[in-house]
């Protein structure tokens, strides 16, 4: 009886999981295993190509587009992470000090970029700062700036791209953030308050040490996907110097759909899949390190 | 603490208040640029200043958009790919949470930890394998082809398993006393205790699919084919060079999703935060 009912609970398990796995076998399992075969070969994006060893591999270093993609995704990186972070930090502890309605309404605000998709975001902000009849350009003007073609200009494209991404994005780290801030007992504030304790000492001995570890998996999500980026650089590339704003997964793009070299961009693809892991295994097992939340 | 001290206080928190709001106005102010362009004849759109409220109301560049171009058509196919990518995504992955939560199979290990590797692999490294899978198997330019590589979302499963987890293990035991089946365990008792959390990942896997662009884009190369967040990236032809209506197809493309936000808000914000991996 007991060992009947053992049997049936594994069967049924296994009809559960069943859907699943073979979903995950098709569209994940057996692709990242292509993946690393192809980047071994000259294959075209579609079909077989023949065996080429570590060849792929070997020419990225020598390729200027590839560096320059490495060197525009660090880039992209470094202006998007760390001032995403602090700004979606500032503005979750304005709308925390708010209340009720109001305080639904302004976050509301604040987070409907981020459910927007890229393409809106795209659109609205190809408008905003249209050369010609752009808002963003009559505030220029008002203020005696020299009007700027944002997006085909080499130097502007990325801080461009980077702040937008920002505003598009910060939504999320804001929810994060404030969920954090809503776990923080308001009876140490209150005995701060009590040791009269200023606002700026409140924030730097309390606030901040117990927001703390959110601070550090807003930075690690924010690092990872900003790691990924593809559609807005693409899209707002459009246009303009696609070559010169090549990112990571650009490249790919390009390599693989553009010039039709499927092994050279899986090459590309698998250092980037590298990249991603490695920094996720880092940063596992440095919160766990320093006894933090882990996932 | 003295009373001057305190209005100080007060004081230095209202303006940290009147700044927190005039930034919301300033964040939020893009999204209202858009909608009121959009309402404006094409002529006060280009007018060289800023005119806050237009001058003369017109939705003509919807009615253009919605019978004039294949905006219906994209809508369409947005709304049958998201839901399908909904539906197949959260039930598999609540059976397949449900199942190594809470039932003893062989290899349920192997596979728990296969999931939370996944969770770090980027698909976008993908795109090459999956265009070889999916124009292999004769579905580019179709609904399954926009659908099969979205299915890859182990945060809805790992926040399942989590779930199921925090149930009593006497729930079940007591179920078996009864003879109940292995179904209607599931289905009575596990899967109605869970509709919150159902409903919250429902909505933000819809949300997520409906907004997916690089491989929606990489799958279809047909116009009548797209979802609407390509469509309107991709043939500006429709629309020419009009720039009210390029922002009636933004606000078209983005009204969906922003209603379903600010219907569910609370649900989206709960989903949000579970698959951050913060407990709500």
């Amino acid at each position: 009886m007991m060992l009947r009912n053992r049997r049936n609970e594994a069967l049924f398990a296994l009809a559960l999981v069943a859907p699943f796995v073979a979903i995950y076998g098709l569209v994940f399992v057996y692709p990242t295993i292509r993946l690393f075969m192809i980047s071994l070969t000259d294959a075209p994006l579609i079909g077989d190509g023949n065996f080429v060893g570590f060849d792929n591999y070997a020419r990225l270093p020598s390729d200027r587009r590839f560096g320059t993609a490495v060197w525009n995704t660090a880039y992209f990186v470094l202006i998007t992470v760390v001032p995403g972070t602090l700004v979606a930090f500032a503005i979750a502890l304005g709308v925390n000090r708010l209340a009720g309605r109001l305080q639904a309404a302004i976050l509301a605000l604040f987070f409907l970029p981020y459910i927007l998709p890229v393409s809106v975001v795209y659109l609205l902000w190809d408008w905003t700062l249209n050369f010609q009849f752009g808002i963003a350009m009559y505030l220029f003007d008002m203020l005696g700036i020299a009007r700027i073609p944002v997006f085909k200009s080499t130097a502007w494209f990325m801080p461009a791209v980077g702040i937008i991404t920002i505003w598009w994005t910060a939504g999320f780290s804001i929810l994060l953030f404030l969920a954090g801030l809503r776990t923080i007992p308001t009876e140490i504030y209150e005995a701060a308050a009590l040791d009269n304790a200023g606002r700026w000492s409140t924030f730097r001995r309390i606030t901040w040490p117990l927001m703390w570890p959110i601070t550090a998996l807003v930075l690690t999500i924010q690092l990872i996907s900003q790691l990924k980026i593809f559609d807005q650089v693409y899209l707002f590339s459009v246009g303009g110097r696609p070559n010169d704003n090549v990112v990571l997964v650009y490249y790919v793009f390009q390599r693989a759909f553009q010039s039709d070299q499927g092994g050279r961009a899986a090459a590309v693809a698998v250092v980037l899949f590298v990249i991603v892991i490695v920094v996720s295994v880092l940063n596992f097992q440095l919160t766990r390190l320093s006894g933090g939340r882990d996932r | 603490m003295t009373a001057t001290t305190a209005r100080r206080l007060n004081a230095i928190g209202l303006i940290i208040t009147v700044i927190t709001v005039f930034c919301a106005i300033i964040w939020a102010f893009p999204l209202y640029w858009a909608v009121v362009s959009s309402l404006k004849p094409e002529h006060e759109v280009v007018r060289p200043y800023i005119e806050l409220w237009p001058e003369t109301f017109t939705v003509s560049h919807y009615v253009f958009a919605l019978t004039e171009t294949e905006i219906g058509r994209w809508y369409v196919n947005s709304i049958l790919t998201a839901i399908a990518v909904t539906v197949l995504t959260v039930s598999s992955s609540l059976f397949c949470g449900y199942a190594i939560s809470q039932l003893n199979f062989p290899l349920r290990n192997v596979l728990w930890w296969l999931i939370l590797a996944s969770f770090m692999v980027p698909v976008q490294t993908l795109i090459v394998n999956h265009f070889e899978l999916v124009a292999g198997l004769g579905l580019i330019n179709t609904w399954s082809g926009i659908v099969l590589p979205q299915l890859i979302h182990p945060v809805i499963i790992i926040v399942y398993k989590q779930f199921f987890d925090g149930v009593p293990k006497d729930f079940r035991e007591a179920a078996v006393m009864d003879n109940a089946s292995e179904w209607r365990i599931l289905t009575k008792v596990y899967i109605p205790m869970n509709w919150g959390v159902t409903t919250a990942l429902s909505i933000v896997c819809f949300i997520w699919s409906w907004n997916s662009f690089l491989w929606p884009f990489l799958a279809v190369t047909k116009t009548d084919m797209m979802t609407i967040t390509v469509g309107i990236t991709q043939v500006n032809d429709a629309f020419g060079v009009y720039y009210a209506r390029q922002l009636t197809a933004a606000v078209l493309a983005g009204l969906p999703v922003a209603m379903a936000y600010l219907i569910f808000q609370r649900r989206v914000t709960e989903a949000i935060t579970l698959s951050a991996g913060i407990k709500g």
